[in-house]
């Protein structure tokens, strides 16, 4: 029989140290010590971000925890700049004057062509949603191709005809860009990655940090569509259904908010870890408390049953045209009513509002009428059995 | 391991007497009926999906007779509201 | 969607929460537990704690098998799938439990193929795409998921699959939820009964629970209607001083279960004489093995299995978690050494698990959040 893991008493050494004090258990009576606990919590939570992993895995790239630890423990604290710091979509530069946004996206979606779209559309529309949410107007985008030996060229005109399409549709030009190609069994036929700059026209400095108790919090759309297209379409899981990508270029539906209010305070579309991660990455970086209502979001009774189905949580599943507002509230219904009147922003929804407390913590009222907490994710939304 | 959903019967497979087309709420996927081979559902009614398996029939006489207790109890409870407010206008 | 949506009215819940709490006496304390992981989370998911009154206490029971599944059966699954040529296929919630050298998750991060199915059908899928490959199915769950394991082991026989079989960890209920009521560290009032297993092994088998030990049961459904209507029942049986076992969900379960659903267990699979249950010990015959009339899809015959028996971590308190002794935040590495991140039980890993549960949905001091609610 062997003793117990290594690695257990390696993570427990470590947080010994880390909190200076062996772990013991408390003895005041049960809502004190449930209140100590959920406090130590909280500083535990707070501590240093720190990749324990020795290897990469497939949760570093989902959008959730892993993603942000990763970001903070190795890329901000080797970049470590002003610039970088706020972790935006975008950064904003001040340039002889101007101020340009800029921002870096990479595409590897698998698989290439799905319902409503394909790597080309996400490419462009995704870059040009990330200047968009920044409040810049976008301009012009780089894209670079890593194409894996034996990849179709018929494919590759096909995507590139989609990106064509959806530059002119976003207003955007491609400018600049790079080919390379690796050998047959990596880059999963083809991969791309784009940057995209962007001017800065109107008076307002957009970010998560903004956002105050009482403002309110609009999604522009159903959420989920994407994630859901995607998991049906790799054909894995044999479920067939009616829906498609809901990628679009969101710049003439940002352009449109700003123009009717001056109170917005944030903007982020929401990608990879769905809404759930940008209602968390507001209250952390703002240190308020952001409470919705289940029932106020929408969601495609589709992508609602597909999610039930696999036990996935749609709060937690990518979109690729969809963004959150967080919005001054006494704003709101000005915001709501710019967006319903754009066709991407017909079903916008006012789902919830910031408040002063608990800060830094994501809670849901369900439709039930209960009460929880939506945290961020640990890895992708695995599809639970139970 | 327990995460069953209520999906509708639309069809069975043509060759495969144990497969059956369901679906829940717009999602359409195969699933086997084999466990329910002694009563099999007709197209229309509804079975508790799970890991690709029907596991059971669901009851719909049952399900409406436990929504109406539901029901029963959500009157009572209201008139019980209703007749408190009631008395207390004076 | 219909059957779940009625069911998770909140109009309805006002009354009987209203109901449940007016047959609460003045002074005592109740605690009943709900057996099945997929309850815990619904009571999280929904925040059903919010409509029950201080008096009475959910205490989460160890019926999430992959909570109990010991390190030991995960190294030997790891060692299964790190053989050459063999593809291992699991459910999502295996994915990250832990063994002595990580989980199913980091060993494919470092190239093992290891999959994630929906159905244990699509493993054979797999097996049949995959001719000069090996597949094994890792094969979890209590009664709810053994029937379909079975009925998958039966299509590969009729099909004459040779690269196919399954590495059996499926557990049952009743012997678990006897170490419970045998074990002196709880008092319990009432069980809120498992709902989807019992679709398979009907209501029957709960009656020594009434009948010896003097407690209510009651069969639940999955929405939060549905557990609340089970507490209800379960307090008005303890007003009236019955115990007895009763179902709720009958638009679901058929009180004497699934005969084609036992009887495919039954022809595939037997008990083992005991299994060991992480945080429980060893339980006999609470676990089943394949049949030798199906040795060719056995796993464990057909390969190198370590069997090495991993004590759990002495920090680790999963077992007392399960058994509902403690609650998750009471457990001393709760949120701080473990946390889903960076799991050391199996309690903070699987979705259903208490502590998972707890930590993902209920973390917060419940009275301020209400009043943050209302306003």
């Amino acid at each position: 029989m062997t003793d117990g893991a290594t690695w257990v008493n390696q993570a427990l050494r470590e947080h010994e140290e880390h909190t200076g004090s062996a772990i013991s258990r408390p003895t005041a009576p049960a809502s004190e010590r449930e209140q100590q606990v959920l406090d130590r919590i909280d500083r535990a939570r707070k501590r240093r971000p720190k990749v324990r992993e020795e290897r990469i895995t497939m949760s570093h790239g989902s959008g959730g925890k892993a993603t942000r630890t990763l970001v903070e423990a190795v890329f901000l604290d080797a970049f470590s700049n002003p610039l970088l710091e706020p972790l935006e979509d975008a950064a904003q530069l001040h340039l002889n004057g101007s101020r340009v946004a800029l921002t870096t996206d990479s595409y590897v979606v698998s698989p290439l062509f799905f319902p409503g779209g394909d790597i080309g559309d996400l490419a462009v529309n995704g870059t040009v949603n990330d200047l968009a949410v920044s409040g810049a107007t976008p301009l012009y985008l780089s894209a670079g191709f890593i194409l894996e030996e034996g990849f179709p060229v018929a494919d590759l005109v096909r995507i590139v005809a989609s990106m064509e399409a959806a530059a002119r549709v976003a207003g955007v030009q491609v400018v600049t860009g790079d080919t390379k190609v690796v050998q047959k069994g990596k880059a999963d036929g083809c991969y791309i990655n784009t940057a995209g700059i962007g001017v800065v026209e109107h008076e307002v400095s957009l970010g998560v940090v903004n956002a105050q108790p009482g403002d309110a919090v609009i999604v522009s759309g159903p959420i989920g569509d994407h994630g859901v297209t995607i998991m049906l379409a790799r054909g894995e899981l044999d479920i067939e259904a009616d829906i498609v990508s809901d990628t679009a270029a969101l710049n003439g539906l940002v352009a449109d908010l700003l123009s009717a209010t001056t109170g917005v305070r944030a903007l982020r579309d929401a990608t990879r870890g769905g809404v759930a991660t940008i209602l968390n990455e507001v209250a952390a970086a703002a240190g308020v408390g952001v409470l919705v209502n289940e029932d106020a979001i929408p969601v495609r009774p589709v992508v609602r049953g597909a999610s039930e189905l696999l036990g996935i949580d749609p709060m937690y599943v990518a979109c690729e045209g969809r963004m959150v507002a967080v919005v001054d509230g006494g704003e709101a219904d000005r915001a709501l009513a710019a967006l319903r009147s754009h066709p991407l922003g017909a079903d916008a929804a006012i789902i919830g509002q910031i408040t002063a407390d608990p800060p830094g913590i994501v809670l849901l009222k369900t439709a039930f009428g209960g009460t929880r907490i939506v945290d961020l994710l640990v890895g992708d939304p695995l599809p639970r059995i139970c | 391991m327990c995460l069953g959903i209520p999906g509708e019967v639309i069809e069975f497979l043509p060759d495969q007497p144990d497969l059956a087309r369901v679906d829940v709420s717009g999602v359409r996927r195969v699933i086997n009926v084999g466990l329910l081979s002694d009563d099999l559902p007709k197209p229309g009614e509804w079975v508790l999906i799970h890991v690709g398996f029907a596991l059971s029939k669901i009851d719909e006489a049952e399900a409406a007779a436990a929504l109406q207790f539901l029901e029963g109890i959500g009157q009572a409870y209201a008139d019980e509201l209703e007749a408190l407010q009631a008395s207390q206008i004076e | 969607m219909r059957f779940v949506d009625e069911f998770r009215s909140a109009d309805k819940a006002h009354a009987l929460a209203a109901k449940i709490a007016e047959l609460c006496e003045p002074g005592r304390q109740y605690k009943l537990m709900e057996v099945c992981g997929g309850h815990t989370h619904t009571i999280y998911k929904h925040g059903l704690e919010d409509y029950l009154p201080e008096q009475i206490t959910l205490v989460h029971g160890p019926g999430c098998p992959v909570c109990v599944i010991p390190m030991g059966r995960v190294d030997d699954a790891m060692a299964l799938a790190s053989q050459p040529d063999t593809i291992m296929t699991s459910f999502g919630d295996m994915m990250r439990v832990p063994g002595s050298k990580g989980s199913f998750f980091d060993a494919k991060a470092q190239g093992t193929d290891i999959r994630m199915v929906y159905s244990p059908l699509d493993s054979l899928k797999v097996a049949r795409q995959n001719p000069d490959k090996r597949v094994v199915f890792m094969a979890i769950g209590m009664e709810t998921t053994t029937p379909s394991t079975a009925m998958t082991v039966l299509r590969a026989a009729a099909e004459g699959l040779t690269n196919f079989s399954i590495f059996n960890n499926h557990v049952t209920i009743i012997p678990a939820i006897k170490a419970i009521l045998d074990s002196p560290d709880l008092r319990l009032d009432g069980f809120i009964g498992p709902g989807h297993v019992s679709t398979v092994i009907g209501c029957r088998p709960y009656e020594f629970i009434a009948r010896d030990y003097g407690k209510p049961v009651v069969v639940a459904g999955f929405e939060p209607l549905d557990i609340l209507q089970s507490i209800y029942m379960l307090m008005v049986q303890l007003s009236e001083g019955r115990s007895e076992v009763e179902n709720q969900y009958t638009r679901v379960v058929p009180w004497d279960g699934n005969l084609a659903a036992l009887t495919a267990i039954n022809k595939v699979m037997e008990l083992r004489p005991y299994f060991e249950w992480r945080g429980l010990g060893f339980i006999s015959h609470s676990a089943m093995r394949v049949r030798p009339e199906y040795a060719a899809f056995d796993a464990e015959l057909l390969f190198e299995v370590p069997g090495v028996r991993v004590a759990d971590p002495k920090a680790c308190q999963c077992g007392e978690v399960l058994k509902g002794v403690l609650k998750p935040w009471e457990c001393k590495v709760f949120g701080t050494a473990c946390t889903p991140e960076t799991p050391i039980g199996t309690c903070m890993v699987s979705p259903e698990g208490a502590c998972a549960a707890y930590y993902n949905f209920g973390r917060m001091n419940r009275r301020r959040v209400v009043e943050v609610s209302i306003s």
